[in-house]
């Protein structure tokens, strides 16, 4: 690297991290690419703090809910008193349930984001927020919202630098992925189960068909991308072998020997029979086997490590990415057999990685968590975050498709957001900005050699604390990394 | 006050003359208004994001192979309980299109029931690019067509943008920086600041231009919202789902619907308000989302019922706030592809090809549906599963654009639908 350490030790912490705490920018400059390389491990990323519940446990509560939900309707129904929609949650039961369920998740998210906020490996942490967004679950719907934390935890984190076979399989089986994109029902149309429906003939309530969600976001978004030459009939097919992918239900029994409701099943009986051909390749009929194999081809293809590789270039370096970068990445991926370890440390050795113009525009949850770790503190509250997150266009756990969030500064950078970022900034900084010590130390220690000459004339020109901590924050050095 | 061409008519009259071209070759359509009307048209598009069910929104209940195809989700026909509202002996609207339905009663409002862009890969994210691009294909264009339409009216109609929400779309991206607006912005704490950052940013052509807008339209925004817009809930334009938030929402399901009706109504006002406003925009882009319904879709009533009854509040909203300048607006409702026309195993539909755009305004001309049905026939579906593309969407596009905003033939042609010049607009709209 022939750019100078001081420059270096910023772009490490501020460009592959998530921004400088106090002192950070100091501890990376002895090695700055070391200090990257020393944040990949394998058991993958940091876990956030706190006890929280599992998807399993999780989509059971949430059944559970429902059914007191539909009784209390009933009763209701029958004693023909009306529903008072102003009626007070403590003295109701299915509401206290339904803000418990809601509770949970805004505290996971906190936690999540605290973990951002705190943590002294900010590429791991980084690394996997990228993971997150390639496989996205989203809060859309109540039944999804109570398993985006889970999936995290349990799907993607401890798989972060593992190989992106194993994390894709972990995804595409995890409960949370199989709701999100209704995968848990889809049924083969010559399936047991189907002809079952069909021979009792028990009217709409029958199960008969497929859904091709799943299957389709797998080729378009996780693995292959659009456009490289996958087609409908190949859509079709990935989804008739995943048939049978499901979760537990309640109370249910029959395919479930060993297994608790809400957990992944295998379900024998909704599986479409028969061999199925996917990009040129047959794969002979295998039960749960048949679909797991398609996805280690899909995990091994060309043109998956390709889409990975232009995606990582774009959310490390620029919107628009060196083509030198991704062909590094991508020679990483085919030489390790996706070993996401290997790629992460490519990543760090490209010397396209560390060029000194700030090509991205940081997302509204890396803005407020790089300015809380500017300020050496952690959210204390859901309410401080969610409500500005939700303003600024980024909602939490609420990714708007199956794509996730977008990734490049045009979508992110429109009027009203920098607006909303500079409301945020006065009052971030109104409480948070430090009651002692000069500002441009602060600055220096948030930006490090990136820090220009303007904005630390305005610093030192600003009349209170407060105001040169909002000047840092809305600095052009601060809004990209 | 004598009407005076723009300078950019002027300049191409003057070109046409010098090259001995007649004004008929140049079109009728560049004539149609005075300048001093064209100033007043505005336009709003809303993208529905996620594929709308077209056979949902405008269903063909008179088509003899749509209630076989639909199942369970079929919409009932006319004048059965919770039936579809007729427009004519094939199509009716959802039933919970009420206000459009009322606008089309009246002549101001008109379906486009087999529509589609150029692109066929089913993709919600290649075909949004390239719905909003206005290209043939995807990643041929980082800019969006609305934008570049806004720059083909030339400089001497200075015409403002506004997109809604909080991000910006790329329908509305480009040369031209449009503004943006969602609600709960600036407080003005410390005058300071704005200052000082304007002066940061001054070699910055990114955040520059963004904060100067930005600025300007919260000072609109104030005015807007105090001309009568009620406050508006946090998260307008985005599906009413359950928030992991601290704050009170409501407790039931028909509670939440009826808030975001409610907000819906409420964003709908007070666009019309920035619209109306000296100096307002007079072109605006509105994302809705929430139309990807592969499971669970429901009818008359559920889920995708909710996200158009959440529309027809918007719109509701925008054309009563728009007042007398309602005639000088049109609506257009556009969305990346459609469904496919069979119910799908799990009570939804998955991706599929054609689907219903709606046109509104208070100053359409009379018409039936615009372009042609191909009908639900097995034989005619496309690929046996999709309402067949039988209307391309940069037709209706180019169409609106002409008839409406008065943009001329050849740019429509070449720079706000490059490679569409052979794409015969629409006719007969305004």
């Amino acid at each position: 690297m022939s750019i100078d350490r001081d420059l270096s030790a910023s772009i490490a912490v501020t460009r592959f991290g998530l921004g400088a705490k106090p002192g950070e920018i100091a501890a990376a400059r002895g090695d700055p690419a070391g200090y990257l390389r020393a944040q990949i491990r394998p058991a993958g990323a940091d876990q956030p703090d706190g006890a929280f519940e599992s998807a399993a446990q999780r989509i059971a509560d949430l059944r559970q809910f429902q059914a007191i939900r539909r009784e209390a309707r009933q009763a209701q129904v029958q004693s023909g008193v009306p529903i008072d929609p102003k009626a007070d949650a403590k003295d109701d039961p299915v509401k206290q349930a339904r803000n418990l369920i809601r509770d949970d998740t805004g505290e996971e998210f906190l936690a999540r984001m605290r973990l951002a906020a705190t943590t002294d490996a900010g590429f791991r942490e980084r690394w996997a927020l990228f993971w997150f967004n390639h496989f996205t679950v989203s809060a859309v719907k109540l039944q999804t919202a109570v398993v985006v934390g889970p999936f995290e935890r349990e799907a993607i984190r401890p798989r972060v630098f593992d190989r992106f076979e194993n994390l894709l399989v972990a995804s595409t089986m995890h409960p949370a992925m199989l709701l999100y994109l209704d995968q848990a029902q889809s049924v083969g149309p010559d399936s047991r189960v189907a002809g079952m429906g069909r021979a009792g003939a028990q009217g709409p309530k029958r199960l008969n068909g497929l859904n091709e969600n799943l299957a389709r976001e797998v080729m378009e978004l996780h693995t292959l991308g659009v456009g490289s030459g996958y087609t409908q009939a190949d859509v079709t097919e990935f989804a008739r072998a995943l048939t049978g992918w499901s979760i537990v239900g309640p109370n249910e029994h029959p395919y479930a020997a060993g297994k608790t409701p809400g957990e992944f099943v295998f379900r024998p009986g909704f599986h479409e029979p028969g061999a199925r051909r996917i990009l040129g390749k047959t794969y002979a009929e295998g039960g749960i086997e048949q679909a797991h194999a398609v996805l280690t081809d899909l995990a091994r293809h060309p043109a998956t490590a390709r889409h990975i590789a232009v995606k990582l270039a774009r959310h490390f370096v620029a919107d628009d990415p060196p083509p030198a970068l991704t062909a590094r990445l991508e020679a990483s991926f085919n030489a390790s057999g996706g070993r996401l370890d290997a790629l992460a440390a490519t990543l760090i050795d490209s010397p396209e990685a560390w060029d000194p113009r700030q090509r991205k525009f940081k997302t509204p949850y890396e803005f407020l968590v790089s300015g809380y770790r500017a300020a050496g503190l952690a959210p204390g509250e859901l309410k401080q975050v969610a409500p500005v997150l939700t303003g600024l266009g980024q909602k939490p756990f609420s990714a708007p498709s199956p794509k996730g969030w977008d990734e490049t500064a045009g979508d992110w950078a429109a009027p009203d957001g920098i607006v909303k970022r500079m409301s945020w900034s006065e009052a971030f900084a109104q409480a948070t900005a430090p009651v002692a010590g000069q500002p441009l130390e602060l600055a220096r220690n948030t930006l490090g050699a990136r820090l220009s000459p303007a904005v630390a004339t305005a610093i030192a020109h600003a009349e209170s604390r407060p105001e040169a901590f909002s000047i840092l924050l809305m600095s052009p050095e601060f809004q990209r990394r | 006050m004598t009407a005076q061409l723009p300078l950019d008519r002027r300049s191409a009259l003057r070109a046409a003359a010098g090259l001995g071209l007649s004004l008929t070759f140049l079109g009728r359509q560049a004539f149609a208004a005075s300048d001093e009307a064209l100033s007043r048209r505005k336009l709003v598009v809303f993208v529905c994001r996620g594929a709308m069910d077209g056979l949902s929104v405008s269903p063909p209940v008179g088509d003899p192979d749509y209630a076989a195809l639909r199942g369970e989700i079929a919409i009932a026909s006319f004048g059965q309980p919770n039936g579809a509202l007729p427009l004519d002996d094939t199509f009716g609207l959802h039933p919970k299109l009420a206000t459009v339905h009322a606008l089309a009663l009246k002549g101001q409002a008109r379906i486009a029931p087999a529509v589609a862009t150029p692109d066929r890969a089913r993709s919600h994210f290649e075909a949004q690019d390239v719905l909003e691009s206005g290209t043939a294909a995807v990643y041929a264009e980082s800019s969006g067509w609305l934008n570049r339409a806004m720059q083909a009216m030339g400089p001497a109609r200075k015409v403002q943008a506004l997109s809604v929400g909080g991000q910006a779309p790329l329908i509305l991206r480009g040369a031209i920086q449009a503004a943006s607006w969602s609600p709960g912005g600036y407080k003005d704490r410390d005058a300071r600041l704005p200052a000082i950052l304007a002066d940061l940013y001054a070699d910055d052509p990114l955040l520059g231009p963004a904060l100067a807008s930005g600025l300007q339209t919260e000072a609109m925004a104030k005015i807007a919202t105090a001309a009568g817009g009620p406050a508006m809930a946090a998260n307008g334009p985005q599906a009413p789902t359950t928030p992991p938030s601290g704050a009170s929402p409501p407790q039931t399901p028909a509670g939440y619907q009826r808030a975001g009706q409610a907000a819906a109504r409420d964003l709908g006002v007070t666009l019309a308000h920035f619209m109306t406003e000296p100096g307002g925009p007079q072109i605006a882009a509105v994302s809705l989302d929430g139309f990807d319904t592969h499971a669970n879709q429901g009818g008359a009533d559920g889920q995708l019922a909710n996200r158009l009854a959440y529309m027809d509040a918007a719109i509701d909203g925008l054309s009563s706030g728009l007042g007398a300048e309602w005639r000088n607006t049109v609506v257009l409702v556009a969305t990346e592809f459609g469904r496919t026309a069979r119910i799908n195993g799990t009570k939804g539909t998955d991706h599929g090809t054609g689907s219903t755009a709606l046109v509104l305004g208070g100053g359409l001309k009379r018409g039936g549906i615009i372009g042609d049905w191909p009908t639900l026939q097995q034989a005619r579906l496309f690929e046996n599963r999709d309402t067949y593309p039988a209307l391309d969407m940069r037709a209706l596009f180019k169409g609106v654009l002409a008839e409406q905003m008065g943009v001329e033939r050849r740019a429509l042609d070449t720079t706000v639908f490059p490679g569409a010049a052979t794409v015969e607009p629409v006719r007969g709209i305004v």
